[in-house]
């Protein structure tokens, strides 16, 4: 049996379309149901459905064997599983947005974000010292009521941030969602692990 | 910070209840008893040492390392791990013919948490280390006395991966020609990044065979057969020893019989820089995280001044206490409830039967207040109550 973390919300139905493109047969209620544990006995698989945020830290401590977690999740958690294959889906990136012509406070920049450790990084890496705000959703609001200067979020069309007026400033890192394997899983269970990974490379393709 | 409240440990602090206990005791005696037939000898080192010495000597990241001053303000820490100690006291006191030594621990170690529950911040090791022996045969050894040190405990099913430092060395410098392209290769391996492993190699100007044998690195992991793959990657001179290392220890863990719980895995790296050559990491079924590791530290006891080659391996009792799964809740202890007129029998019943190694409690009646509950405690009860001389 195989255990496999699956992100609830965006990412979810993406992934289960490329685990049926690679031949597993998914149940067809599989995205309607409201059920956390689903199991496809035929398959002999598990699924588990968790915060995006949570795939990762369900994998670390080997309670799922796989999962599927978007890179931005991999950057702010530094789990110790092994990223063993770019999935291609769910594609968006990480970027620093702000107002246009936005003033930067000088004494005390600050950054509100979802993802600190990737920003505190980030900025760091730039030789800037700023602060950082945690925001839990709803990043954009921070700049346009005074909260912060800058955002750190994930943007894929750039609607929501133009739609509020914001325009992105710099881009941080490209992010797919990747298959994510627990490290004693990957040498327990070698030859399903293996297994799966083929089949999903396969259908992934090589660009 | 808040006010604590008075049931509260620090973060990752834990306490060993009864049948906990009994479980590591059980689990210390079957492992220290195989290593001493093995001729391990088991020492103690200090809780505290510097920070300059054996702080940083250690394997252990500096972020994980619970630090404090003395009175004349070194920094000390509590140990992180054994095998930093105890490369200090051979390096310089006990290693000195240049003949090896054979040296065992039972110790717990200190890592500060980063994170959430589930990690504890001490825990109890065992493990040995034999220093001042660069063959083979060493490292076949430890790798077999840790499996054998498993075994006695009852644990069934574990496996154990082997991998090569000197190998993945041989072949990024080979490949890629210098060692600061080869650490940026070594550290997606040491993070477990086999994605950005990929592309920083698609992205390298390499021909395309370089860049398949670098790819390749991450598939040679499975049986014996992977060592004649490995062979096929790599020509240097570094390379086609290790690649021989790997045959000659199979051979041993052969003789040794436990190669059915071997796996070869060339890709695991697990540390930056601290192994030398052959290391290994064991696994047990439902356990999600390593139950111990080891390998080949040839430099470790350079940093103390005296060098000399080094293996060795260490289990995480806790995590082997996770893999052996819950223990009974039952334990082997005969109560004798009395009262005060029985006192003088209750006594020399007590007596005899722990003379014969039985474990008693000897209890007033007087002193429980729920007797239903006390003796559900218990395995079995006597009654010594009243003075009709006969037992209830």
């Amino acid at each position: 049996m195989i255990t496999i973390a699956m992100p609830k919300g965006r990412i979810f139905e993406e992934a289960v379309e490329l685990l049926r493109k690679a031949g597993y047969r998914l149940p067809p209620e599989f995205e309607e149901s409201r059920k956390l544990i689903i199991d496809v006995s035929e398959e002999e698989m598990r699924f588990i459905l968790a915060k995006p945020m949570d795939v990762v830290t369900y994998v670390e401590h080997g309670v799922a064997d796989l999962g599927i977690a978007g890179k931005d999740v991999m950057l702010e958690e530094e789990r110790d599983v092994y990223e063993i294959l770019d999935l291609k889906i769910s594609k968006c990136h990480l970027a620093v947005a702000g107002l246009p012509n936005g003033k930067v406070n000088g004494v005390a920049p600050r950054v509100a974000t979802k993802y600190p450790n990737v920003a505190s990084s980030y900025f760091r890496e730039q030789g800037e010292q700023v602060e950082i705000i945690k925001l839990n959703g709803s990043i954009e609001l921070a700049p346009l009521i005074g909260l912060a200067d800058r955002i750190v979020d994930i943007v894929s069309t750039g609607r929501t941030l133009k739609e509020n007026g914001l325009v992105e400033l710099e881009r941080i890192a490209e992010i797919t969602s990747r298959l994510i394997v627990n490290p004693v899983s990957y040498r327990m269970k070698d030859a399903k692990i293996d297994e799966i990974i083929e089949r999903l490379s396969l259908v992934i393709g090589d660009e | 910070m808040s006010r604590l409240f008075m049931f509260e440990k620090p973060l990752g602090m834990r306490d060993t209840l009864p049948f906990l206990y009994e479980m590591k005791k059980r689990i210390r005696h079957a492992m220290t008893n195989e290593i001493e037939k093995w001729g391990y000898q088991f020492i103690e080192t200090p809780t505290l040492e510097y920070y300059e010495t054996v702080g940083t000597a250690s394997a252990i990241l500096d972020q994980q390392l619970f630090k404090l001053l003395d009175q004349q303000g070194h920094t000390l820490v509590l140990r992180p791990d054994m095998t930093a100690p105890i490369a200090r006291l051979a390096a310089s006191r006990l290693y000195e013919n240049g003949n090896p030594l054979r040296l065992a621990y039972n110790a717990n170690v200190f890592r500060a948490q980063q994170r959430e529950g589930g990690r504890p911040a001490e825990f109890e090791q065992i493990g040995v280390e034999c220093i001042g022996d660069g063959t083979i045969a060493a490292d076949a050894e430890v790798i077999s006395l840790m499996i054998a040190a498993l075994e006695q405990t009852g644990l069934k099913r574990f496996t154990v991966a082997i991998g090569h430092i000197g190998y993945v060395n041989a072949l990024f410098l080979d490949v890629l020609g210098n060692e600061e392209r080869a650490n940026v290769l070594r550290r997606f391996l040491y993070e477990k990044n086999y994605v950005g492993y990929r592309e920083h190699v698609k992205a390298l100007p390499l021909s395309s065979i370089d860049k398949q044998r670098l790819l390749k690195l991450l598939e040679l992991r499975g049986d014996e057969a992977t060592i004649a793959e490995a062979r096929e990657q790599i020509d240097t001179k570094e390379g086609a020893k290790a690649v021989t290392e790997l045959e000659q220890l199979f051979e041993h863990l052969r003789l040794y019989g436990v190669i059915e719980r071997i796996k070869i895995d060339l890709n695991l790296i697990s540390h930056m820089n601290y192994y030398t050559g052959i290391l290994f990491e064991v696994y047990a079924e439902n356990v999600g995280f390593p139950l111990g590791n080891g390998g080949r530290y040839d430099e470790l006891l350079a940093k103390f001044e005296r060098k000399a080659p080094a293996t060795g391996f260490g289990i995480r009792v806790d995590r082997l206490i996770e893999a052996l799964g819950d223990p009974e809740e039952k334990n082997d202890i005969h109560c004798i409830i009395f009262s005060q007129e029985r006192f003088a029998e209750a006594v020399q019943l007590a007596n005899e039967r722990r003379r014969k190694g039985e474990r008693v409690v000897l209890q007033h009646i007087s002193g429980i207040t729920d007797i239903d509950a006390c003796t559900k405690q218990y395995s079995d009860v006597t009654y010594l109550i009243g003075s009709d001389r006969k037992d209830e």
